[in-house]
């Protein structure tokens, strides 16, 4: 075990991951539409500022700027052939964040969906799948991150997928999955299916969980349901600030720094060790994180309804894993 | 499971049966029961459009509300989708020919400044499953785009997807555009996307906001049938 991020967590029994990439990136002026990839070789400085907002806030750990930087994602840019650069660029500029630091940063190779839905029903096989994250893979290796960190994934197919290209890179790795539609990934996985996948993986990650989704309170049920499972493996939380609202023109999310704090302190009594944000979280929400990390002590799990008091409601009566599963009344003649 | 599970033969039942099963088929998303069943029914004199009405989009909208209840997931709305399009692409021409009413036409694409299409490309799935034609614009569309496209096309639906909270209010542009040229009542505005909520779509003057590809159909459906009252009225 000689990874830097085992070895931090043998040393902690929290660690608080970073908040939004693409939030910020608007803030520095990225224009909509266009690839944030390409700053890594661009805008250099914007990206290092990037992940000095995280860090300087208190993260132990932050995501590279390479979240799209698949070829199928790039592709849309017309940057397809230039995967192995964006990626390298990402963690190079990572590294040199994390390692002018006194206390050990993590830099984590972010890689995200290709957006492509898998064969029968879309175009993507396992073996291109494999292909696309491992050329990515690569990539942020070669720039030295010190963990590959796959997030935002619905299909289960496309989790084993980047698993695979984790190993084929030789490289430790993290995965969490998007829960969003009635408390499942879009593609219908529960938390614990989710458990269930992972735990079956010849080449399992250090950490799994959960990322963006619907809202906090969304995001904490999701955890209380893999804890349920009673899962030795760390669980990563990293939830959005709250939901966006139209008021006036402009869109804000609803979370505030208090509510990051309270939803941070609650995703570790719902029993995540790594703790981060998502979209719309900003440095003010993980300074508050942090602090409320550091000075608050543990509680005990907190119940749903702890949680839509403290957070606000769910998106949905149930996340899938009840008695609610109602099936369709069918005459059941052809598949029994 | 009894041995004869798998000896449906499609032929033998009767009409009531025949539609009843079908629903079944959709749901389970088995493109050749479809086609078959669909070819039953035109030998039988169904008309191309009674089949498509009563058996296909009535077969789809029990996946819809599944799905939108949380019961269904994408993977098997999608086969459900692909196994109507079998029945459809047999029906087609045949509708054409006998000039039945068209289900309608949706312009759908993501607005400017945004990439990501999953979801735009879902509802465009689900609405060809649901009988109708779409045009599909792709992604990072400008104002003018989906105006040309609509106009050419002779739309009865624009349909805006943004994932973006940069790029949703790009929706409100491309809606404030139409009332200038005057053609904001030409066409029916829906808008969905993750961080969008019913608050937004009636703050820029959409239609309707549309939570996910089965609640767009319901609601694409809904304003189709308003609009041809109207045209009888």
């Amino acid at each position: 075990m000689t990874d830097a991020l085992s070895r931090l967590l043998e040393t902690r029994d929290w660690l608080m991951a970073d908040g939004a990439t693409g939030t910020n990136l608007f803030n520095m002026g990225l224009a909509s539409g266009d690839a944030p990839e390409l700053w890594n070789a661009d805008e250099p400085a914007k990206i290092a500022k990037l992940y000095s907002l995280a860090v300087d806030a208190g993260s132990d750990l932050f995501l590279t700027n390479s979240f799209g930087g698949n070829a199928s994602r790039l592709k849309l840019h017309n940057a397809q052939n230039r995967v192995r650069e964006l990626n390298r660029l990402a963690a190079e500029i990572g590294r040199e964040v994390a390692d002018k630091r006194d206390r050990p940063v993590i830099v984590a190779g972010s890689m995200g969906p290709t957006g492509e839905i898998f064969a029968p029903m879309g175009t993507l096989t396992h073996e291109l799948a494999v292909e696309m994250f491992h050329e990515q893979a690569e990539g942020l290796k070669e720039g030295g991150a010190d963990v590959l960190w796959v997030e935002t994934i619905s299909a289960p197919e496309e989790y084993k997928a980047a698993a695979e290209a984790c190993h084929l890179a030789g490289m430790p790795w993290c995965g969490t999955m998007s829960f969003d539609t009635a408390g499942r990934t879009m593609m219908g996985l529960t938390s614990q299916a989710m458990v269930t996948m992972v735990e079956k993986l010849p080449h399992p990650p250090l950490a799994f969980g959960a990322n963006c989704g619907v809202g906090a309170s969304d995001l904490l049920r999701t955890v209380l349901g893999f804890a349920a499972t009673g899962t030795e493996r760390p669980i990563i939380a990293k939830g959005n600030a709250g939901i966006p609202k139209y008021v006036d023109g402009h869109i804000h999310y609803d979370g505030t720094p208090e509510l990051m704090a309270e939803y941070a302190v609650m995703a570790r009594d719902c029993g995540a060790t790594i703790i981060g944000g998502c979209c719309g979280t900003m440095a003010e929400h993980l300074v508050a994180m942090r602090e409320a990390l550091e000075t608050r002590p543990r509680g005990e799990r907190p119940t749903l309804e702890d949680i839509s008091a403290k957070l606000g409601g769910f998106s949905s009566e149930d996340d899938g894993l009840g008695e609610g599963g109602a099936k369709r009344e069918r005459r059941g003649r052809r598949r029994g | 499971m009894a041995e004869d599970d798998d000896d449906i033969i499609l032929s033998e039942l009767d009409d009531d049966e025949l539609t009843a099963q079908m629903m079944d088929d959709l749901y389970d998303g088995l493109k050749e029961e479809i086609e078959e069943a669909t070819r039953i029914l035109l030998d039988r004199g169904w008309t191309p459009y009674d089949i498509l009405t009563k058996a296909l989009v009535a077969g789809m909208t029990i996946v819809g509300n599944d799905f939108r209840d949380g019961i269904l997931f994408v993977p098997e709305v999608l086969l459900a989708a692909n196994a109507m399009k079998g029945g459809m692409s047999i029906l087609k021409p045949l509708l054409v020919e006998t000039g039945a009413p068209r289900m309608g036409k949706m312009v759908i694409g993501t607005v400017k400044g945004d990439i990501h299409d999953i979801g735009k490309n879902l509802v465009a799935m689900m609405m060809e499953g649901a009988g109708f034609e779409i045009v599909d614009l792709g992604i990072n569309n400008p104002v003018e785009s989906y105006l040309e496209a609509a106009a050419r096309e002779e739309a009865d639906i624009i349909g805006m997807s943004a994932l973006l909270t940069t790029t949703m209010p790009y929706m409100k542009v491309v809606i404030d555009t139409m009332k200038e040229q005057g053609i904001r009542n030409d066409y029916i505005v829906l808008v969905g996307g993750a961080p969008l909520n019913e608050e937004f779509g009636r703050a820029i003057g959409a239609d309707a906001y549309c939570r996910d590809a089965a609640v767009a159909v319901e609601t694409a459906k809904d304003f189709i049938k308003r609009k041809h009252n109207q045209v009888g009225a």
